[in-house]
Order: C-alpha cells, then structure tokens, then sequence
C-alpha cells in the first residue's frame, strides 16, 4: 500500500481543473497509453503570457492524477516565465510529498507543462536530444540529460524521475554513458560470470562478425580479472595487422562495452 | 464500513476453527517436538498428525517421507529447484513458463546469471501453454521443468499431470516440479498415481495464517535441503518445526477438503454473476481471461483507457478490495508479465483488476460491487485523455446492450 499524503488523496479522489479547453492557446502532451501513463495538459494564456486557465486529462495512477491536478492550481494566474521554472520535485512538494517510487508521476506534469510552452520557449538542447533513449517509456535523451542537470546521479535517481530504465532495462548502457558524459561515473561491479557473458558477447555479437569479413576470427581463451586472452584464427592469425586489431579494434570495442579496464592478450 | 474483501489469491482470513486448532500450541503445549519428556510428546504428535493431513490433503502416500514443513511457498520452490539442481549434476537446462509466479520465475532468472540455460514457455491469448514448444524444448540434459497448477492472476489451470507425463515420456531422468499455490482449496490437488515429483502449497491461501509452506517431495527423488542445520524434516529443512502454524495449516487443509464442493459451486456462481455483472454493467470492461478451465474464484478484467491504480484508490474508498497488474501498484513500474505475456493490448493492461473470492463472500458483497463499478468507472473516465476512444466503447457498448434486450 503506498503511503500517500492527504494532499494527494483528496487529489485524486476529487482532481481539479479535470476536461480540456475547447480555444486553448496551446496544448501539451506526456507519456503514452503503452507506458501506462499519458496526460494531456490545456492552457489559456493571454497577450500579457499570463496562464489564464489550465485543465487536465490524465490516464494515470493516483499519483499521476494528483499531480496533474495541483499543476493546474500552481500555475493558473501566473506568467508562463515563472511556470516554466516549475520543477517536479516542486510539484511533489505542493502535494506534501510523494512515495520515492512514485516521484516519476509529477514528472509527466512537468513534461506537459515544458512541451506546452515549447511555442514560447526556444529548445537549446543537443541535436540529437530528441532521440528516444528508454524504448519502453519512450524518454528522449534530453530528458535524461535535464534529469542529471536537475540532480539525477544514479541510474535509480534516473528511473524515478524519468521512468527511464524501468522497464526492460535495456537501455541502461546508454544511460550509463549519459552519466558518464555529464561527469558522473558508475560503479556497478559485475560478478565473474557476468563480466565472462558479456566479454563472449560482445565479442560474438560485435567483433566476430566485423572479422570475419576479413576472412578471419577470433576465439575467446579465458578471462583473468579484467585480462582478456584470446586467440585470432583464419587470415587474421599471423596478419602484420594483427596487433592494431587488437588493441584498436577489439579491445576498444570490449573497453565501450564492456569495462574501460580491459587488457585485450592474444595467446 | 462496509468491507468486501475479493483479494483471495493475495492472502486470506484466517479460519476460526483453524485459530482454534492453532491456539493449544501456542499455550499450554509449547515443547519443542525434539525434546525427550511429556511436555514435547503432544508436539511431536502433533507434527505427525498434521502432515498426516496434508499427505491425505494431497493425495502424497508417504507422510513421514514426502512432506517436508517450510515457512511459506516461495522457501518451498527454492528449496525444490535448487535441491534438485544440486543432485543433478551436470545438467545445465531448466524449463518453466512465462507465467509462473515470481518465486520461480525470478529464481530462474538468478539461475541463468548462474550459468543454468532456460526455456520460458510461451501462452496463448487465452493464457493456455503451448505443449508443443514445451515438448520441443526437452533436453538430455533438462535437469527440471516447472509449470504452475493455477496462474495467480488469471487463474488459469494448467494440466500439470498431463505436462508431467509428457515431460517424462520424453525424457525420464527430468524432474517436474509444480506452484500448486493458487489451486490448492480450490480444485482437488492429488498427486498419487501421477508423474508430479514436487509440489508446493503455501497455508495463507486456504485460511490458514501466513508463515507456513509445505513441500512434497516423492519418495525417491533426492533433493539437498536450501537451510542447513539440525536433524528437523529428517535433516532436509533445519529449523525447529512452527508447530502451531503446521497444526494450523493441517486443519486449513482438512477445511479445504470439506469445503471444495462450496468453493465450485456457490463460490464459483458469485464469481461467475461478479463477472458478468461487471461485463454487462460497465461499458469498457474486457474479460482479460476467458479461458474455461480456471479456478473457481478468480476473474480478470481490463477496463480500458483507464489505469488500474486509480481505480483501486476508488474502489478502497468504498471498502472493495481487489488487485491489479498495473505497473504503478507493483514497485517495479512494471505491468503484469502474466497479462504480457498473453498478450493482453496496452488499452486494458494497465487498467487489469483482479477479483478473488473466497467462500467468505456473499452475494450482497457481488451486488455492491457490480452496483459500485459503473459509478467509479464513468468518474475516472471523465478525467482520461483518450475521450474519443471511450466513446466508441460506451456506444458499442450500448449498441451491444439494446441486441442483447432484443434478441
């Protein structure tokens, strides 16, 4: 049972400024039906870019539901620069507070709110931001990269304000290297066999197939901490290429995918 | 207020009769059943009575050598998968479901980090398994396959004797193991005469309290016990024996017994007018399983456009309580990958409610909530995005409501 505060009960129970706006200024959008969470957010704003009136419609959890509806009361009357200084955690904090695993519902309102006054405001993200990192909730790398400026320092911190990486998890990598880009490293030490699967594939997935174009090969011998022994079979055996192979090019690869610490040994 | 408890396969009321069987062993006749005067023989006797009963309970012909006592039903499938995987050695292949529930299912995703290779089984819309993918997927060296007797959230049956045989014809040294959890007190569980080799039950399900599990284990298969300690359960789980909680779990089961026939008969009618009720009633209801062999208590139903949290929060405010598989209710974010995995569409996943009953219920507590689920249902529609699909729902809905008047 989540431990909901009264604000947010009395919220959800009975949610204000719920319906749309039939001459709204604009319109904003967040979440999808797949992910379990979509919110569609009205605004009126006169010439002066005062919000003159909000609604709401949100295919969501209590929480969800709560936070789309306290938006709406924060931002009514105020001017669109002030409600773009909105924050989720200052949405979580109108509602007396949300459940650490439910703080990625007030980010739904935030991103509304932002894609609303996306007409007003000018996007001076990177270019390739919109590129949707996190499959299953649909999170495009600018929202991670605003998640992380916003203080977001672990994949957890990330998943509770994006959603991204709850899912399939696959996109953890690049969640990873997104940190990593933005100065934060992180250690999540993989056991032996762990580290063993994801050398053997690595090495079948991505640099098997790149050899074998060239007619060669490559075997995986054993693994020593974070050595690597392997064997080059076929035209890459004896090739006077052979090292810069090696290290340029597999233990390069196994280093982005696999750990930056690996020592590639041909046996 | 009112209460209507419809979350069954969650966990149940503790029965009267079984607090009552429970209650002398938490008083007068506290000695532990290893010890050597009076004080412990009522223990002890207790302790072969009750898994006499559930032997009989579970139709297990050895007491003393096929019933092992454990704390709850999870303990029980760690222990059986891997105790048997420790006693086969050199066997890398596990098969199990897509289905199973978590105690297996997450065991078995430990296991492949661990080396083991696994084969999930697929299930149809319907929730029933694929046999053939199953049969194909039978190793020389399937060390185990585990299939659940009843799906925790739809309630689905598998036929876990016909899936044990196959199992064993094709390869006979493969061990077969079933979460019989959500069948037990439900449908009649008997495993004498078929290829079942471990079963396990857990008390909380059939009205006895939480904190006991038992583990069949058939004469003859060889498991290595998970808790290491003294000479209890003949040195198979170590551990004093909870004798309150195992007297209590052995009359739960004598009651399941006597109750078995109520169960499919008046607890399957309330179940089945709370189904149909909702169906007719509410216009975006969707039977998430309309799968004939189930359990007789149990139904799963999407509404769509509308997230399953929510409609829970509302259902509690008039003391209704039910399950979902909505992502937000379980920690993970997650939906339901029993719901998943049948594929169940993203319009009514998220907004799945699971009914359980039990034969605690009563037909008034049926008529509330099928009388209570439009009114909550129109309330959360209004605030959902996707008005124009709604309203093609209530139409059809509509349309379907005057045919039925008609014809």
């Amino acid at each position: 049972m989540w431990d909901y505060s009264e604000k947010v009960k009395e919220h959800y129970k009975n949610p204000k400024n719920v319906g749309s706006i039939e001459d709204a200024t604009t319109i904003g959008e967040a979440g999808s039906l797949a992910c379990g969470d979509a919110l569609k957010l009205y605004l009126k704003i006169d010439d002066n870019g005062i919000i003159q009136d909000a609604k709401f419609q949100t295919f969501g959890c209590g929480s969800a539901v709560a936070s789309s509806s306290v938006l709406t009361e924060m931002i009514i009357g105020k001017h669109i620069n002030e409600a773009k200084k909105i924050t989720n955690q200052d949405i979580a904090d109108e509602l007396g507070g949300l459940p650490p695993t439910k703080m990625h519902c007030s980010v739904m309102g935030k991103e509304a709110l932002t894609d609303a006054l996306k007409i007003y405001f000018k996007d001076e993200r990177p270019k390739d931001g919109n590129k949707i990192i996190c499959n299953c909730f649909g999170v495009s790398k600018n929202e991670i990269i605003d998640a992380v400026k916003n203080g977001a320092k672990s994949l957890q911190d990330i998943q509770d304000a994006t959603h991204a990486g709850a899912g399939c998890g696959r996109c953890k990598g690049n969640l990873i290297k997104i940190l990593e880009e933005n100065g934060i490293t992180q250690k999540e030490p993989l056991t032996p066999v762990q580290f063993a699967l994801k050398v053997n594939e690595a090495l079948e997935k991505h640099i098997s197939n790149e050899l074998t174009k060239d007619n060669g090969g490559i075997e995986l011998i054993d693994i020593k901490d974070k050595d690597v022994y392997v064997k080059l079979i076929g035209a890459c055996k004896g090739c006077c290429n052979s090292t810069a192979t090696l290290k340029n090019f597999v233990e390069a690869k196994l280093r982005e995918l696999v750990d930056p610490e690996i020592q590639v040994i041909e046996v | 207020m009112k209460q209507v408890y419809f979350d069954n396969n969650a966990t149940t009321k503790v029965d009267k009769t079984v607090l009552e069987a429970m209650l002398p062993y938490l008083e007068e006749n506290y000695g532990n059943p290893s010890s050597m005067y009076h004080l412990a023989k009522a223990s002890s006797d207790a302790l072969t009575k009750s898994r006499e009963k559930i032997a009989k309970f579970l139709g297990a012909k050895n007491p003393n050598k096929e019933i092992i006592f454990t704390s709850c039903a999870t303990e029980s499938a760690n222990m059986a998968i891997r105790g048997i995987l420790k006693e086969s050695k050199g066997k890398k292949h596990l098969i199990t479901t897509r289905v199973e529930h978590p105690c297996v299912l997450n065991l078995h995703k430990e296991l492949e980090k661990e080396g083991y290779k696994v084969t999930y089984i697929n299930v149809d819309t319907d929730g029933s398994l694929d046999i053939n993918e199953l049969r194909s997927s039978i190793q020389e060296d399937t060390a185990l396959v585990s299939v659940m007797w009843a799906n925790n959230e739809t309630g689905t049956l598998f036929d876990v004797k016909e899936i044990a045989k196959i199992v064993k014809e094709i390869n006979p040294q493969t061990k077969f193991f079933t979460d019989a959890v959500q069948a037990a007190g439900k449908v009649k569980i008997d495993v004498s005469n078929s290829d079942i080799d471990m079963l396990s039950v857990s008390g909380h399900k059939f009205h006895a309290p939480k904190g006991v599990g038992v583990l069949y284990v058939k004469a003859g298969t060889i498991i290595s016990p998970l808790i290491i300690g003294g000479h209890q359960e003949r040195a198979k789980r170590a551990g004093t024996e909870n004798v309150p909680y195992i007297v209590g779990i052995a009359s739960a089961a004598e009651l399941a017994d006597k109750y078995l026939e109520e169960e499919n008969t008046r607890v399957k009618y309330l179940r089945d007018k709370l189904e149909q009720g909702i169906l007719k009633n509410v216009f975006n209801a969707k039977l998430n399983s309309t799968n004939k062999n189930r359990v007789p208590n149990t139904t799963n139903i999407g509404f769509q456009y509308i997230e399953g949290e929510l409609i829970l929060l509302h259902l509690d405010e008039l003391g209704i309580y039910a399950s979902s598989g909505s992502a937000c209710t379980s920690g993970s974010l997650e939906p339901s990958h029993v719901l998943r995995a049948m594929g169940v569409p993203f319009t009514s996943l998220h907004g799945s409610i699971r009914f359980s009953l039990s034969r605690y219920n009563t037909e008034e507590e049926v008529d509330y909530v099928i009388e209570n689920m439009p009114k909550i249902i129109d309330k959360l529609a209004k605030i959902s995005p996707f008005q124009k699909e709604l309203e093609e729902l209530r139409q059809k809905h509509q349309e379907q409501c005057v045919r039925n008047s008609v014809g």
